[in-house]
């Protein structure tokens, strides 16, 4: 019976590390630790030129995650990128309309986010509303073209 | 020529058909695994707690010697903040479930075939079915699910002491930046996309692993030559099964 | 137990006709007609290889044959369900030749492996009659050992109170005497003969040891070549003036079963291999 007792409680053991590591995958290891699952409200924004951006990149105020990219399109009639932003509901209401959407890039080759700088408006964003101000995101090879025949213009230089 | 090619080929046709007709049984034992789950106990501790621990030594060091190899590669395009990223996801998605199967199928796999033969050659599967005992039910079911329970668990450890072995190195060792290192890896992995598919991709090693296990134990010549050749048999069957199906779920999964 | 449809102590317990089973090409048994009555102990006789241990499995209906009944208590053994197989065989024991313990339980354990199976009985129930049976094939002080520190006499008692556990009507033996020392013989011989008569149980032997079976059977059938050759009581065997039943019972080297393997005359083989 002694036996019987530590082999049941070896497989206890054995049971509880690994359903810690599948509890620990996900929330350590994985995004949905990090995920926000609450209510989410919408705002597009139209750019020129998206870059590498992809769905699911975070969308930062002051480098501090607000939310999400939902989707990404092509609008054949003004032939621009319309991204859907997925921002954290208690930020409803709290982010003027009249703010200024980026395409940034973390470090030097590190993946794109949206960046938005806040601006002066008393009007708020809210549900389905639109960004109006957009800035495309940096391709180096202009940057280098810009730089190698010398036009140095205002827009792309940070 | 030919005909030794066909007759090969009638009896891998057989044995494939017999393997299958197992599985009917094995799902049967479940009912007397639910009445009496300390059958299931006692296999899980054979299967489960005794391959604790190579596939933790396993995991730590694929972990770790993934983490120094990455390394050398990233920093070369200054990418070293993805190393977690890396590290994690070759972990998770791909070594985590193979490798832990490949282990397990010559740590535990072997032994059940080498324990069902055992039994076989002793006649104590044939006095079980005097006793009125069914054996597949009472013998082998056990065994099964204690496989398929226990795989998907052991994967998850393999893969969790991977990246802690990952993150020692590349964060005590070459001094990658802790936060980038886990951000990287909490941006990259995606629950549903990542760890769920290979928690899939594990239970189906488990399946064809303890499965395989079972059925050559069960199925072997009752000799002690026949089941050493059985045993060989599980190992060899079972590797190339697992290889073979991570293409084929990785394809499905991420194709 | 339930009431068998043909409880009659005149019927045969078991009653084999006409048993035709085939192992490759080969018919191990080419119809072979046996009784086995009731309450007595029946001694299955054949040289090696004659298929006994099959025989003992066909009438477990472990095996199927390829023609032929075996009716076990007037029911026919390969007819019946599977639940009713099981049920059928809970009333059976059987002691393999290696004894068939189960290797990771104690030998407590493995004596109350089927009454834990199947019967409903409580832990200190099961104890008592566990060191019954243990105490009636003397081995009631070996129960904490496990089946690798048995001898081979000793795995076969266990295994025999294993077998008689949950008090079954039949025991069959598989070649219970075989490879065992004198003494483990006697106390086999011993207790196969006390448990048939204490319990009123019907035993089936299988053996090809002469001196034990002649010693303990009340009857005995002999088989050669799937058939049986001769029958009776010991008695009347010993007397017997058929040529192969003397040859096997008193072991002479050549007979009707010749020395030599069929083969061509040794002259040639040995020419045809200096040709080559």
């Amino acid at each position: 019976m002694n036996r019987k007792r530590q082999i049941e409680i070896w497989v206890g053991v054995f049971m509880a590390i690994g359903f810690a590591a599948l509890f620990l995958l996900a929330m350590k290891i994985s995004n949905l630790g990090t995920a926000y699952s609450g209510e989410l409200f919408h705002v597009t924004a139209r750019f020129d030129n998206i870059g590498g951006l992809k769905t699911k990149a975070p969308v930062t105020i002051a480098g501090v995650e607000v939310g999400r990219v939902q989707e990404i399109r092509y609008d054949p009639d003004d032939f621009r990128a319309v991204v859907v932003l997925g921002i954290q509901g208690q930020y409803l209401g709290k982010i003027p309309d009249d703010s200024f959407a980026n395409i940034l890039t973390a470090g030097l080759l590190g993946e794109q986010y949206i960046g938005i700088d806040p601006g002066g408006s008393e009007d708020m964003l809210g549900e389905g509303s639109e960004i109006s101000m957009t800035q495309s995101a940096l391709v180096l090879e202009k940057i280098i073209g810009q730089f190698i025949f010398g036009k140095k213009k205002g827009s792309g230089t940070e | 020529m030919l005909n030794l090619l066909g007759g090969w080929g009638l009896q891998a046709l057989t044995r494939l058909g017999r393997a299958h007709l197992l599985l009917l049984p094995l799902f049967r034992g479940l009912t007397e695994i639910l009445r009496r789950p300390s059958l299931l106990v006692d296999q899980l501790y054979s299967v489960g707690v005794l391959t604790l621990l190579i596939i933790g030594v396993a995991g730590l060091f694929v972990g770790m010697v993934l983490a120094l190899q990455g390394y050398n590669v990233l920093s070369r395009f200054g990418g070293d903040t993805a190393l977690g990223f890396m590290v994690a996801a070759s972990l998770v998605r791909e070594l985590g479930p193979v490798l832990t199967a490949l282990l397990f199928a010559g740590r535990a796999g072997s032994a059940l075939t080498a324990e069902i033969g055992l039994m076989k050659a002793t006649e104590q599967l044939s006095g079980l079915e005097m006793m009125a005992v069914n054996p597949e039910c009472r013998v082998l079911a056990p065994r099964f699910f204690a496989g398929l329970l226990a795989v998907p668990l052991l994967a998850a450890l393999f893969s969790c002491l991977g990246v802690l072995g990952g993150w020692m190195v590349g964060g005590g060792l070459l001094g990658v930046d802790q936060a980038a290192f886990w951000n990287g890896m909490q941006d990259g992995i995606d629950f549903n996309d990542d760890i769920i598919n290979g928690v899939i991709k594990s239970l189906v090693f488990g399946f064809v692993c303890t499965w395989i296990a079972i059925f050559q134990g069960y199925d072997c010549v009752p000799t002690s030559e026949g089941v050493s050749r059985a045993t060989t048999r599980t190992v060899v069957h079972s590797s190339l099964a697992v290889l073979g199906l991570d293409f084929v779920l990785t394809a499905l999964m991420f194709g | 137990m339930e009431q068998s449809p043909a409880d009659n102590r005149e019927e045969p317990l078991v009653r084999i006709r006409g048993l035709r089973f085939r192992r490759g090409e080969r018919w191990i048994f080419d119809g072979l007609d046996i009784d086995i009555p009731r309450g007595g102990i029946t001694a299955i006789m054949g040289p090696s290889g004659t298929g006994k241990t099959t025989l003992l499995k066909l009438i477990g209906g472990q095996l199927a044959p390829d023609d032929g009944t075996i009716e076990v208590d007037g029911r026919d053994v390969h007819a019946l369900s599977t639940t009713g197989l099981y049920r059928l065989r809970m009333r059976m024991g059987m002691l393999f030749q290696s004894g068939a313990l189960l290797t990771d339980l104690s030998v407590f354990d493995n004596v109350a492996f089927p009454l834990r199976e199947h019967t409903r009985l409580t832990e200190s129930m099961i104890r008592k009659l566990v060191l019954l049976k243990l105490e009636a094939v003397g081995l009631r002080g070996a129960r904490d050992l496990m089946p690798a520190e048995l001898s081979g006499g000793m795995a076969r008692r266990v295994a025999l109170a294993r077998a008689i556990a949950l008090d079954p009507t039949m025991i069959m033996y598989d070649e219970p005497f075989a490879g065992q020392d004198p003494i483990s013989k006697g106390v086999l011989v011993q207790l196969i003969r006390q448990l048939n008569d204490a319990a009123d149980l019907t035993s089936v032997l299988v053996s090809h040891d002469v001196a034990e079976i002649l010693q303990i059977a009340d009857r005995v059938y002999v088989i050669s070549g799937g058939r049986v050759i001769e029958s009776g009581s010991p008695t009347e065997l010993a007397e017997s003036g058929g040529e192969w039943t003397r040859q096997f019972i008193h072991g002479l080297p050549d007979g009707p079963v010749p020395f030599h393997y069929p083969a061509p005359l040794l002259a040639d083989d040995l020419l045809q291999g200096a040709v080559c």
